[in-house]
């Protein structure tokens, strides 16, 4: 039964791959393939590297305060890499915006997210409760 | 013991719960992304053919087309809106599924029957399609095209091949996603020597609800338009709306970026009209002594961004075709643009009867701007975007071929 799933999947998948790799099939198919590497060989290991080194330098204490902004920055910078960076060219012709505001943006929005948590790290501490982590799963 | 490193594995997160509840959020939500990725493509009501058609191949994944309607006339900005926002939304719990996941990419054995090699190779699919298709999609709305193909082909096929993955991992899964909600089964997610825990599950779950909220926040406004549109601050058309010159919304391609040569607009065009009847041409002056009619309608991207409703002006499209002695039929438009995939393009008989359909010479009270189309562009209700063809040429009356 399972097997017979799998089959009848890989038929569909044969009939639109087929479709799809229709053209630079190779430049296509590496870029499916190498988008699972990619996020799995090199996205995975920089964030979890990442992480692991802050929780060394911050200690469980302060961790969450920069895991939390640095994370939602990071995820912007990520998704919105094309416009922040300037690398699309097809921007500004056709929209007749400047793509030159969205670094900017980021960058706003990177400082108060820091700021944001900055603050809550400031009134935990003045309240006697300055540590993020619960006991509880 | 799986006889691998598991040990590597510490975080205290990973577990039967945390990628249920991930699972049970992306179950629900790439269906959707699915669906409304379909009533997209149907929307460019791709059987007329040439012009509106990008994947001729398409073969039996056309099997659901249908005429696409023109009511309610903000169905393709609430589909495509869902399509694109949602798409953004779905970005960090789909990160986050892969990382709860992730030391199962390296058990041992790694392949233990042919079944078994069958699924890997199934959910290898699954990973490299789901990426593909954000990271395709992503890329188009910012007007990058970095990836090789057309989008509508890969993007569409992709999504095929996403979907047939999908359905295999649902069926295989959905009984163990149902423990997992209650944190049972699924021991190999967890890690045997968990390090110390340093934010809760609900926690990292509400983290990744709020990277979901972040992204929501910085482009739902580029769907909304009016004052809204200001929030979203990353959207490639968020921001302020252009001034009167522009005739206050949002521009996509310009006349300059497609060709069009102030020459071809200027007191020597005419509007070519061919029916039964013969060939007619009219001047804009013509145009403006004909009936006008007024509606209001938005403008609707396919990269997930729309305008508010604007006031259009001008002639009807049906009023056109009894002109050219026809009763209203499929009308084939023709831009003057020299290049481009939407060039030219088919309207449905049920668009061009539409009494809300025009071919607007003016919008919110003023002729349009050249890169909104000047001297004339096509108005139909429920449109995609690149269908409302600008600095339109010609008109022909008729059936496709």
């Amino acid at each position: 039964m399972k097997l017979l799933l799998l089959l009848a999947s890989f038929a569909l998948t044969a009939y639109a791959g087929i479709r799809m790799l229709d053209g630079d099939w190779f430049l296509i198919a590496l870029w499916v393939v190498g988008a699972a590497v990619a996020h799995d060989l090199l996205l995975i290991p920089l964030y979890a590297a990442l992480d692991r080194g802050a929780q060394r330098v911050l200690g469980p204490g302060l961790i969450n305060y920069v895991r939390v902004p640095a994370f939602l920055s990071g995820l912007l910078l990520l998704v919105f890499a094309p416009l922040i960076l300037r690398g699309s060219a097809g921007y500004e012709p056709a929209t007749l915006k400047s793509p030159d505001v969205f670094l900017g943006r980021w960058l706003l929005l990177t400082g108060v997210l820091f700021a944001l948590s900055a603050l809550v790290y400031a009134v935990r501490r003045s309240t006697g409760r300055p540590r993020s982590t619960s006991p509880e799963r | 013991m799986n006889g691998n490193k598991r040990g590597f594995w510490r975080s205290p997160l990973r577990g039967p719960w945390f990628t249920s509840v991930l699972g049970l959020v992306l179950l629900i939500g790439l269906p959707v992304l699915f669906v409304t990725g379909l009533l997209s493509y149907a929307a460019y009501n791709p059987d007329l053919g040439r012009g509106n058609d990008h994947t001729p191949d398409r073969g039996i994944l056309g099997f659901f087309l249908f005429p696409w309607p023109t009511s309610p006339h903000w169905l393709y900005r609430v589909t495509q809106g869902i399509h694109v926002i949602g798409g953004f939304v779905l970005i960090p719990v789909v990160l986050a599924k892969l990382w709860s996941v992730f030391p199962r990419l390296f058990q041992w054995p790694p392949v233990r029957s042919l079944t078994h090699a069958l699924e890997r190779g199934s959910l290898l699919l699954l990973v490299g399609a789901t990426l593909f298709e954000l990271v395709t999609g992503v890329l188009n709305t910012q007007l990058d095209y970095l990836f090789p193909g057309s989008f509508y082909r890969v993007h569409y096929y992709g999504a095929w091949v996403f979907f047939a993955a999908l359905v295999v991992h649902v069926a295989l899964r959905l009984g163990k996603l149902r423990r997992g909600l209650r944190d049972e089964g699924g021991e190999e997610l967890r890690a045997p020597d968990p390090a110390p825990s340093t934010i809760s599950r609900r926690g990292a779950v509400a983290l990744v609800g709020a990277g979901s909220l972040t992204l929501f926040a910085v482009t739902a406004g580029q769907v909304t338009g009016g004052p809204l549109r200001r929030t979203a601050l990353l959207a490639p058309h968020g921001g302020a709306d252009p001034g009167p010159e522009q005739n206050g919304f949002q521009v996509n391609k310009t006349a300059a970026g497609r060709g069009i040569r102030a020459a071809d607009t200027g007191e020597h065009w005419r509007l070519r009209l061919r029916g039964p009847g013969g060939d007619l041409a009219l001047s804009r002056a013509e145009l403006l002594e004909l009936e006008q009619h007024t509606v209001r309608l938005p403008i609707d991207c396919v990269e997930g961004w729309s305008t508010g409703d604007q006031t259009w002006t001008g002639v009807r499209l049906k009023d056109l075709a009894a002109l050219a002695g026809a009763e209203p039929d499929h009308m084939y438009v023709e831009s003057l643009q020299r290049a481009g995939a939407f060039r030219q393009v088919w309207l449905r008989a049920n668009q061009v009867r539409d009494g809300r359909s025009l071919l607007a010479l003016g919008v919110n009270g003023a002729p349009l701007s050249k890169d909104h189309g000047f001297p004339a562009r096509i108005v139909v209700p429920n449109n995609p975007g690149v269908h409302q063809t600008k600095w339109v040429e010609r008109l022909t009356i008729g059936r496709p071929v």
